[in-house]
């Protein structure tokens, strides 16, 4: 049985338009999933209505098998971490960890040790008795961590911890945040745009648009099979081509015959990553169509080109290898085993 | 610099326009002639005398600081929730409550004056000790929302929801997590309030009844009967306090707590 059990959630702030359309979630015990998806599609909200700032329209809100409904916000136990951090000013990094012990009235002792145990895990032991204006980015986040983990919360939330603070310090954090996660089985709800954090982090993941759940799935499976335009685009696709089913099983665009490893509806998009386009030699017959390029972008690593082909036009992102001229023509195979449809 | 030698120059001037007067009052505070008079002629501490021995400009200075002191606090208690709920939540037509706050400090001080007499004095018959400080609690109030709100703007309420999450109730998290972090506001609508109350005269004049008035309404009616010094002596004596208060506050607080 789901651990936690978002049932048919439906929130609206004015009454009238739904910001969550009736949205399921089940998360295992000990899982760290994330909710992913553009601003406005409802992934923060969904992290408030668990953590209990907002109230719901209808639904239900289960952890345990306990119904949460209804229950208030200083009674849930859940451990928060804003993208704000949202430390107590005027308290010590130490009377921040301390805080929430206080609130449940164990004796000195107890509080010191747990305190101290929890600095130490988050390497802030020497900063105890700082305050959170004489502390970096990083450091007031492992403040933020340690006061909510403290408490031995039932659930850790997370609301774009990571999002203020440099690339450097991003990947540090993310993977000092899924070592302790692993470390105390704490089930965690972590909320991203951030596709490669979410990916590299998570479990499962949750890709979210306009207050309903369009996929949930382990990053892999997302990753290589998304099922909707929305999720493929979301995470990096390219060059949608709208297709046709034939007899034989393939997709036809136009004169062009494509052939993908799994078939579904008769009228469909495949779609594929800019990467995932080959560029050859010869033309070929099957899942190849050839044209112009029309821009050329360096991106680093290699040149992005923009082709226009029959079909439609194309990204394609060079290997590197071979550099190609605006308005030379190119051959283009687009693997079957690479192409997604949707 | 030279660019703004020119501004440097009118700055001087401005604080000349504001200091000289105080400066001449205080002088003439210390004068020997029975009448205010600039420059002085003798010295003598005959004035400060008088004024500190005067029972009436006591009474006033102590019912003056009882209103003051009565009046802030009574718009603290009342102000800071009133602040806290028109920041916090999406009340309906907050602006407009806002705008409404504000009001008194637009409206000129006798016509709040007039008004609050019509309805305090004539339609409650409110005693004068209480009208007064009901009319001081109302001249007083926009000040403590106004600053107050002003704090509570800069205050991140995710810090509040932190506390909840931690197992605060909302009572308790407004007073261990709200109040400490806008302190500083508090402090600064705490001052403005209390010299607001202190200094105002229009409300004063039309609430005070026989034998109960404040130090400045007491002193504007001195003044129009007499012209000795002893009102140069009250200001200096209220000159000084203010510099004492305003040192305490720096050497506790520091000024940079108020101007935050």
């Amino acid at each position: 049985m789901a651990f936690v059990d978002l049932k048919d959630i439906c929130v609206s702030y004015d009454g009238k338009t739904n910001v969550l359309e009736g949205l399921n979630l089940q998360i295992k015990e000990g899982e760290l999933v994330s909710l992913l998806g553009p601003s406005g599609c409802g992934k923060t909200t969904t992290l408030r209505v668990v953590a209990g700032y907002i109230d719901t329209k209808s639904g239900e809100f289960l952890v345990d098998g306990q119904n949460y409904t209804k229950v208030p916000v200083h009674k849930r136990n859940f451990g928060i971490v804003f993208q704000s951090y949202a430390l107590f000013p005027h308290l010590t990094v130490k009377e921040n960890v301390a805080f929430g012990l206080k609130m449940r009235k164990m004796d000195k002792a107890t509080i010191d040790k747990k305190v101290a145990e929890m600095l130490e895990i988050c390497g802030l032991s020497e900063y105890k008795d700082r305050l959170p204006k004489q502390m970096s980015g990083g450091q007031r986040q492992r403040v933020a961590l340690a006061r909510a983990l403290v408490i031995e919360p039932k659930l850790l939330l997370l609301d774009e911890p990571l999002s203020n603070l440099d690339a450097k310090l991003r990947i540090q954090m993310r993977v000092e945040i899924k070592r302790l996660q692993k470390k105390l089985g704490i089930t965690t709800i972590f909320v991203t745009h951030d596709q490669e954090e979410c990916f590299s982090i998570s479990d499962r993941v949750a890709v979210m648009n306009g207050g309903v759940i369009e996929q949930y799935d382990t990053p892999e499976n997302i990753y290589a099979h998304p099922n909707t335009e929305f999720v493929a685009r979301f995470i990096g696709f390219e060059n949608f081509i709208s297709v046709h089913k034939q007899a034989d099983g393939t997709y036809k665009a136009q004169d062009y015959t494509f052939k993908t490893e799994t078939t579904g509806k008769d009228e469909a998009k495949i779609t594929i990553r800019p990467d995932d386009i080959e560029i050859i030699d010869e033309p070929s017959s099957l899942n190849g169509v050839s044209g112009i390029i029309q821009v050329r972008t360096f991106l680093g690593k290699s040149y992005q080109y923009e082709v226009s082909t029959p079909i439609g036009n194309l990204i394609v992102n060079g290997d590197g290898n071979k550099v190609y001229e605006t308005g030379q023509d190119l051959n283009l195979r687009l693997p079957a085993h690479k192409i997604v449809l949707v | 610099m030279r660019r703004y030698k020119g501004l440097t120059i009118f700055a001087i001037l401005v604080f000349a326009f504001l200091f000289i007067p105080l400066f001449i009052i205080a002088v003439t505070a210390f004068g020997s002639e029975p009448t205010i008079s600039f420059p002085i002629k003798g010295f003598s501490l005959a004035w400060f005398a008088k004024a500190l021995s005067s029972e009436s400009f006591k009474k006033a200075f102590i019912l003056s600081m009882q209103i003051a002191f009565l009046a802030t606090v009574l718009a603290l208690i009342i102000g800071i929730p009133a602040a806290y709920a028109l920041s916090r939540y999406s009340v309906k037509g907050r602006k407009f409550i806002k705008n409404f706050f504000l009001s008194p400090t637009i409206v000129p001080g006798i016509v709040v004056g007039y008004a609050l007499f019509q309805f305090v004095i004539i339609k409650l018959k409110m005693p004068v000790f209480e009208g007064l400080l009901l009319g001081h609690f109302l001249v007083v109030l926009p000040y403590i929302i106004r600053v107050v709100g002003g704090s509570l703007e800069q205050f991140d309420y995710s810090i509040e929801e932190v506390a909840w999450s931690l197992g605060c109730n909302k009572f308790l998290a407004f007073f261990k997590v709200v109040l400490p972090n806008i302190s500083s506001g508090i402090i600064s609508a705490f001052l403005l309030a209390f010299i607001n109350s202190f200094n105002n005269i229009p409300v004063s004049m039309f609430l005070s009844g026989p034998g109960i008035t404040t130090l400045p309404a007491s002193l504007m009616s001195y003044v129009e009967y007499n012209y000795d010094p002893t009102v140069s002596a009250v200001s200096v004596l209220l000159m000084l306090a203010t510099i004492v208060i305003m040192f305490i506050v720096e050497k506790t607080l520091g000024i940079s707590a108020l101007a935050k």
